[in-house]
């Protein structure tokens, strides 16, 4: 299993304004018709960047950004894993906010994509200096819990467990779930339904 | 000590605590589809992983499936492709697939419950937010991405966070023509489409006791849209009578001593909570939604805030201050995991017997199964629909999410039963949803326009129960 650890994340940013946006927003159903995750960043906010002009996505100034600005509740509405495979299949490798959508966040921690959230002062703060400008490099640091950015440092806060998991490379769980399955099998074997023992 | 049916169902489900703090938590019921699947198969393919216990997943195919023209191969490729690739998975692990062959397809929350799959005490997962509807039964259920549904399939287990418990106490009665979805719309209103985040919602009170399992269903599908991973309600007498005689559930004197052990995992008397918030049934009103989201929401003959969200307006098409009521709709939609099932056709159908679809409207009906629609069908509520102008489809997600051809077109406003009005959701990038009972659905494609069932159905039509 992977044991790629996520610590520290260097490179410009690409702001998105809005609160509570929505993962149909960020990546349309329609797209989620196929049997892989390939292609999914040519789609990310299609609908949204087709009624604005000037859509973040679409700007060329943020071209090759890594790491996402966002508001409150982002990536909420359907669990459509998409939507953060959309993201970083896009070369986005963490995504800054105030809040996120608990299963969003779920998801990204599958892809190694850390979601931290900082108040609503910091993501400002952060949103307006690469709005000024776009050239400006974002240095996340997960041991500190920090980010710096035009000169400044503000501080990140994560669950203990999804830190935890990045900077250990454990945050693919698939191993960490079948490392004692004794276990699980003593809890199946309790569970009446399980054993139709009632 | 006095506990919680999330915490008792928590602790019997704990494998481990994992090192990083989070719960190894054994998943007992595990809902796939074609949507979520793929990738998880391949995933697991490719680390030669099998399916750790094949007859605790269940399948069925809901999302992509036309509910006009059934046959196979579908005309849309990547339906077809969908479908096959979840049938090729199903049978290289020996996964039971109820297809639309078998007779009990439907969308993935409606045929749970109605086959008795689901059932009190359970952890339950699926690669779709609204698995929260299970908890209806007194189940922990949650959505999960398709690196958990990797997850589940190769170990029945999933990493956890402990949940908060909010208990959202509901007293007093519902006035005619004021449902379920009513009831969960005015609590995601008060309480904020990220109100629930951390938390699972308890549904309780003598309002939600006296509830059927099928609106106790619409109540907790739509917890996700609060915030709230997961909602439930704790096991009683309704949930059992519903569950006895189902095809999945105990039977015999198993039932006799599965109701022991269901009654055991329901919340105690005076159990901790972390939260508590209590509202008046007979304050509800039948209640629309005008925005972007489904907190964006006012009683139907309520003027929208004077402070409502400018984005939201300007992409509905409404002011401040306006009433939804009155409302001109292109479309009306009975259908989705949150108001599909029998009585919410049945409740459709009581207001517009005998009355005819607006001839600008273009109306549908879609069961959530091929059980409630065969079952409709026999109380004759099928010809009640098609007479008044409704089409009448066979089971699946439909228009709530358009990935298959049932659609909105252009800026088309559509009375919709489903759960989420965001933009786009109905299929049309322009597209808009107002979300509303099933009954409020009906009246709108009979006047044409959004009204208050309440006034729409003469005084002598009983609404509701």
């Amino acid at each position: 299993m992977a044991v790629e650890r996520v610590g520290e994340i260097r490179g410009t940013g690409l702001p998105l304004r809005g609160d509570d946006i929505d993962t149909d927003r960020i990546i349309p159903a329609r797209f989620l018709k196929a049997i892989t995750f390939e292609g999914l960043q040519d789609h990310l906010f299609e609908d949204d960047r087709a009624q604005a002009a000037n859509h973040p996505v679409s700007n060329p100034a943020y071209a090759g950004a890594r790491v996402m600005l966002v508001q409150s509740n982002f990536g909420c509405g359907s669990s459509r894993e998409h939507a953060p495979q959309a993201i970083y299949r896009r070369g986005i490798r963490l995504v800054i906010g105030q809040s996120f959508s608990e299963i969003f966040f779920g998801n990204s921690v599958a892809l190694g994509m850390p979601c931290p959230t900082a108040s609503r002062e910091t993501t400002e703060a952060l949103i307006a200096a690469v709005e000024r400008d776009p050239s400006t490099e974002l240095a996340v640091d997960l041991g500190s819990m920090t980010v710096t950015a035009a000169g400044q440092t503000f501080p990140l806060a994560l669950p203990a467990a999804a830190r935890e998991a990045f900077l250990d490379g454990s945050w693919d769980a698939t191993g960490l779930l079948l490392e004692d399955y004794d276990q699980v099998r003593a809890v199946a074997a309790r569970l009446p339904y399980v054993t139709a023992s009632w | 000590m006095a506990s919680t049916l999330l915490r008792k169902v928590w602790d019997a489900h704990t494998v481990r605590r994992l090192p990083n703090g989070q719960t190894q938590l054994f998943v007992g019921l595990h809902l796939i589809h074609e949507v979520t699947t793929p990738q998880a198969f391949d995933m697991l393919q490719a680390r030669g992983l099998r399916v750790a216990m094949t007859d605790r997943t269940i399948a069925t195919v809901d999302h992509i499936v036309p509910t006009r023209d059934q046959r196979r191969p579908f005309l849309d490729v990547m339906a077809e492709d969908m479908l096959s690739a979840l049938e090729r998975n199903c049978r290289e692990h020996g996964i039971r697939l109820l297809d639309i062959a078998s007779g009990q397809q439907g969308i993935v929350h409606v045929i749970g419950p109605e086959l008795g799959l689901t059932q009190p005490g359970m952890t339950i997962a699926c690669g779709d937010s609204h698995t929260s509807t299970h908890g209806a039964f007194g189940a922990v259920a949650f959505g999960i991405g398709t690196s958990q549904v990797r997850d589940v399939l190769a170990s029945q287990c999933l990493a956890m966070e402990p949940l908060k418990v909010r208990r959202i106490d509901v007293r007093g009665r519902l006035e005619r023509g004021v449902y379920a979805k009513d009831v969960i719309l005015e609590i995601i209103r008060r309480l904020g489409v990220k109100g629930g985040a951390g938390y699972a919602y308890e549904y309780a009170g003598d309002a939600i006791a006296r509830l059927s399992m099928d609106e106790r269903m619409t109540i907790c599908n739509m917890s996700i849209e609060g915030g709230a991973r997961a909602g439930y309600v704790n096991p009683d007498e309704t949930t059992f009578a519903y569950l006895r005689g189902r095809p999945f559930a105990p039977q015999g004197d198993a039932f006799e001593r599965a109701t022991a052990w269901w009654s055991s995992m329901a919340s105690d008397p005076g159990a901790a909570y972390d939260d508590e918030v209590v509202l008046q049934a007979s304050e509800i009103r039948p209640t629309v939604t005008w925005g972007i989201n489904p907190g964006q929401s006012v009683a139907v003959d309520e003027p929208l805030p004077a402070n409502a969200d400018p984005e939201a307006l300007a992409f509905m098409g409404f002011s401040a201050g306006q009433r939804v009521q009155g409302t001109k709709i292109d479309v009306a939609f009975v259908g989705s995991c949150t108001n599909a099932r029998l009585s919410d056709l049945r409740e459709a159908a009581r207001v517009i017997r005998g009355q005819h679809v607006a001839r600008h409207v273009k109306a549908l009906v879609v069961p959530g199964s091929q059980a409630v629609r065969a079952a409709a069908e026999r109380e004759g509520l099928d010809r009640v629909f098609l007479d008044a102008g409704f089409e009448w489809r066979a089971a699946g997600c439909s228009m709530c999410l358009a990935m298959n051809p049932d659609r909105l077109e252009g800026r088309e406003i559509c009375a919709s039963s489903s759960n989420r009005n965001f933009k786009g959701r109905q299929g049309s990038p322009t597209g808009r949803t107002l979300l509303m009972s099933p009954a409020m659905v009906a009246a709108a494609a009979v006047a044409g326009e959004v009204v208050d069932v309440r006034q729409f159905a003469p005084a002598e039509v009983a609404l509701g129960r």
